[in-house]
């Protein structure tokens, strides 16, 4: 029989000779030099409504200001929309429906969807820089992911724009009309293509309001709009908070309205439309379970619970907030955890090494912060990162919570900053129940190194995504949605694209 | 019988130390390349990374006269002005260890590397590769580069994996072992992970693993780099001995020297920075971290024949 030779020392017999136990040092040793990204985002002082393919003062003649949430500087005017601004972007969007995008054929609308993308691409740094400076995500996601993702989304809704008789196959489809959307602030460029590609695709035309923290962005694509020539009116911008939201949500033309945002937000829409026609998709609120089980490869494990909880500082409704682990690995889970979010570097989300960026506004901070602190008064054991953070801006350290249990605020309210809640379980069924005991069902992460378990966890998971050994994977071909109080209807695949349609 | 097999042996080993996901590391991996290293966190990489070199030469042509020039280029790897460092190492087969000693003399911090039992095949006789140690550290090695029996590694013969790596702890005596695990042999991050634990349980604190012998396809990678250093590290957490790293072949430019210390930044700490836990094994490397070295003092790239530029011509 081979032998193993036993390790030399464990550590419980280092401590109890009485030596430290063995600890890593994630010094200054080497400390970067800054490397900020040097693009010009070309920002306008002011930016003014987007309305039948030109951009127009608001009829009220208000304006707001856009901070950067990294040092709190104002970065340019935005138009504050009133009622009269709404009406006139829906009869905008009305005649461009009517005049002639609604009964284009698919392959002349293809064209215009390709140009955009192309466009997008053509402007890529700019844009992310403009993201970034906007919303406080680090550079390197706004570069590597929210600007490449968007592009992804009208290339891969054009390429369905000329082949829409395969979306319902056995029917035929046709648009829906003029279509009202609101976005949030999370992924502000990423959501506008979200919601624009497949609406445009099917010969929808739309009026967005954009996040008020976060409306740059989709101000700038309304400028390769113009450059694409696509027709006035197909995509109007209103821009303000959420009375301008109730008015695009609540206005009578829309035949749909598509939401993003909160589920508190997203039930009083609901409400508001209750026993109208209109058709609705909500994508609400989540507070997804991340289950680790004991065979699974914990540092990669490990990895992908950073990536769920700590992308855009937590800002993403599937974030995995809960991380569900098996009692058995608990205490190791923790402890690499530990050491993995120290050697995360927050800070200037300009910054190319930065990893975790600004928190989009003062509000979200005080809101992480209050819940944080009923987290530590309820019993939880707090563990945040010990980085330095920037004098100004709106920055959290990451933050883990161990020893948490079901009933526990933080466990239960989603609070869409990087704070991770860690619970334990013993069983299968055990670790089900505790994933599904929760009123969203947006997203879940299973971690084994055992298949038919992963097949088992998906099919009763009550989560619209259920990711094995991987978190945070996002693509056009895939529907992405939520069950229960997550919302309804999907974006993204050939489901996203049946609910911008009906079918005759 | 089925306890007995080659299958059951590896299971339990993975059972004990835990699997890698290919998909996951290469991932976690190639999030090191996106760090941009710039000014002075540049210089200061660069210079650590030379203090890390092993400066090799491994062929069969080699001569005195070939490694006498090699121990020049690592007691001085270019003119004084630019303040770069020596390197850690030379490391040369063992008939070269003499002519090496010859070379740097005897009052020097640059150390002799040398690769013995039966480099890189390790296919000879246990007796015979316990001599060749013997004699290169008689020649006056400092640091012995032994290659695992990959053989009875995958015939889940661990015993006699470590058996044989502890003969040669002893028959090295003061100079310090390197551990070639031949990545590429391996094949799958589970087992370059085992066999990592295989070794560290056998051998001394500061004593290193190292991914490859570079006679293969496949050297070393910022994947199994990442595979080792974990490894190391949950060692040393559970143990409190540190094992030192070396990645060799493969690694030919400055940039991905960068890359790779920036994985030991991020994983093992600062207290991994520096040559008696971390070296590069590697020839052409050296002259592509000077090169750097004199563009960040210059703002220029100079002609490559002011760094004595190919291995061949130290």
């Amino acid at each position: 029989m081979p032998t193993l030779t036993a390790a030399k020392k464990s550590p419980r017999l280092a401590a109890r000779s009485g030596r430290p136990a063995p600890e890593l040092i994630f010094g200054d040793l080497w400390e970067f030099d800054p490397a900020p990204e040097s693009a010009d985002p070309k920002l306008k002082a002011r930016y003014e409504l987007f309305i039948d393919g030109k951009f127009v003062a608001p009829k009220g003649g208000k304006y707001f200001d856009s901070i950067n949430p990294a040092n709190e500087q104002k970065l340019a005017e935005i138009a504050l929309a009133g009622p009269a601004d709404v009406d006139a972007a829906y009869a905008a969007a009305r005649r461009a429906y009517d005049g002639g995008w609604g009964k284009m054929p698919g392959r002349e609308r293809a064209k215009y969807l390709y140009r955009i993308a192309r466009l997008l691409q053509d402007r890529a740094r700019e844009f992310a820089v403009a993201e970034t400076l906007d919303g406080g995500k680090p550079i390197k996601e706004s570069r590597d992911f929210d600007v490449p993702m968007a592009a992804a989304h009208f290339f891969y809704h054009a390429g369905w724009a000329d082949k829409l008789d395969y979306v319902a196959p056995g029917r035929k489809v046709a648009p829906l009309g003029v279509v009202g959307q609101v976005i949030p602030w999370n992924f502000p460029l990423l959501m506008c293509a979200w919601k624009l590609a497949p609406a445009l695709a099917m010969g929808n035309t739309v009026v967005l309001k954009p996040a008020e923290t976060t409306s740059i962005t989709a101000l700038k694509l309304a400028e390769i709009f113009q450059d694409a020539g696509l027709p006035p009116g197909v995509v109007n911008f209103v821009t303000g908070a959420g009375e301008v939201g109730a008015a695009v949500m609540n206005h009578a033309t829309p035949a749909k309205i598509a939401f993003t945002g909160s589920t508190e937000v997203g039930k009083i829409i609901m409400r508001g439309l209750a026993g109208t026609d209109k058709k609705m998709t909500m994508e609400l609120g989540g507070k997804a379970a991340n289950i680790v089980f004991d065979d699974a490869p914990l540092d990669q494990a490990v990895e992908g619970i950073v990536n769920g909880i700590f992308f855009n500082q937590g800002h993403v409704c599937c974030a995995g907030s809960r991380l569900l682990v098996q009692e058995s690995v608990a205490g190791k889970v923790l402890a690499k955890l530990k050491n993995r979010i120290r050697t995360l570097r927050v800070g200037d989300p300009l910054d190319k090494n930065t990893d975790i960026g600004a928190i989009n506004s003062r509000e979200q901070l005080d809101k992480i912060t209050a819940l944080v602190a009923a987290g530590v008064k309820e019993g939880g054991g707090m563990f945040q990162s010990p980085c330095t953070l920037p004098t100004k801006g709106f920055y959290f350290r990451p933050t883990l919570f161990s020893g948490v249990s079901m009933s526990s605020t933080v466990a239960r309210e989603e609070i869409f900053g990087p704070v991770l809640s860690i619970l334990t379980f013993r069983t299968v069924d055990e670790a089900i129940e505790k994933a599904n005991n929760t009123a969203y069902g947006l997203s879940a992460g299973v971690w084994t190194d055992k298949g038919s378990r992963i097949l088992k966890m998906s099919t009763e998971l009550k989560a619209g995504v259920v990711w094995a050994n991987t978190y945070n994977k996002f693509d056009p071909t895939s529907p992405f949605g939520g069950y229960k109080e997550s919302g309804f209807g999907r974006e993204g695949g050939r489901q996203g694209l049946l609910d911008y349609c009906k079918l005759v | 019988m089925l306890a007995r097999s080659p299958q059951a042996a590896l299971q339990r080993l993975f059972d004990e130390v835990g699997s890698v996901d290919q998909v996951g590391i290469e991932e976690r991996v190639a999030k090191y390349g996106t760090r941009s290293i710039k000014k002075g966190a540049k210089i200061w990489g660069l210079k650590t990374a030379v203090s890390m070199v092993d400066l090799t030469t491994l062929e069969g042509k080699d001569t005195p006269g070939k490694v006498a020039s090699l121990c020049q280029k690592a007691l001085q790897p270019h003119d004084a002005e630019l303040g770069v460092p020596q390197v850690a190492a030379v490391c040369v087969y063992p008939a070269m260890v003499k002519h090496a000693r010859k070379a740097l003399g005897s009052d020097t911090a640059v150390r002799i590397a040398s690769v013995a039992t039966a480099f890189p095949s390790g296919q000879a006789p246990l007796k015979t590769r316990l001599a060749e140690v013997k004699a290169a550290v008689a020649d006056g090695a400092d640091e012995i580069d032994m290659v695992i029996n990959r053989g009875a590694f995958l015939a889940g013969e661990f015993g006699e994996v470590q058996d044989e790596i502890a003969a040669v702890v002893t028959a090295c005596g003061d100079a310090t072992l390197k551990v070639i695990l031949e990545v590429s042999e391996l094949e799958t991050y589970d087992n370059i992970r085992a066999a990592s634990f295989l070794a560290m349980r056998v051998i001394r604190p500061g004593d290193f693993i190292k991914t490859s012998t570079g006679k293969t396809s496949l050297n070393a990678t910022l994947g199994n780099n990442q595979v080792m250093l974990e490894a190391i590290r949950d060692f040393y957490l559970d143990t409190g001995i540190p094992i030192a790293m070396k990645p060799a072949g493969g690694i030919r430019t400055a940039k991905q020297a960068l890359t790779f210390l920036v994985a030991v930044k991020e994983t093992l700490g600062d207290a991994w920075l520096n040559n008696n836990r971390y070296r590069f094994g590697a020839s052409s490397l050296l002259n592509d971290l000077v090169r750097q070295l004199e563009k960040e003092k210059t703002g220029a790239y100079q002609a490559p024949y002011y760094f004595s530029e190919a291995a061949e011509s130290y």
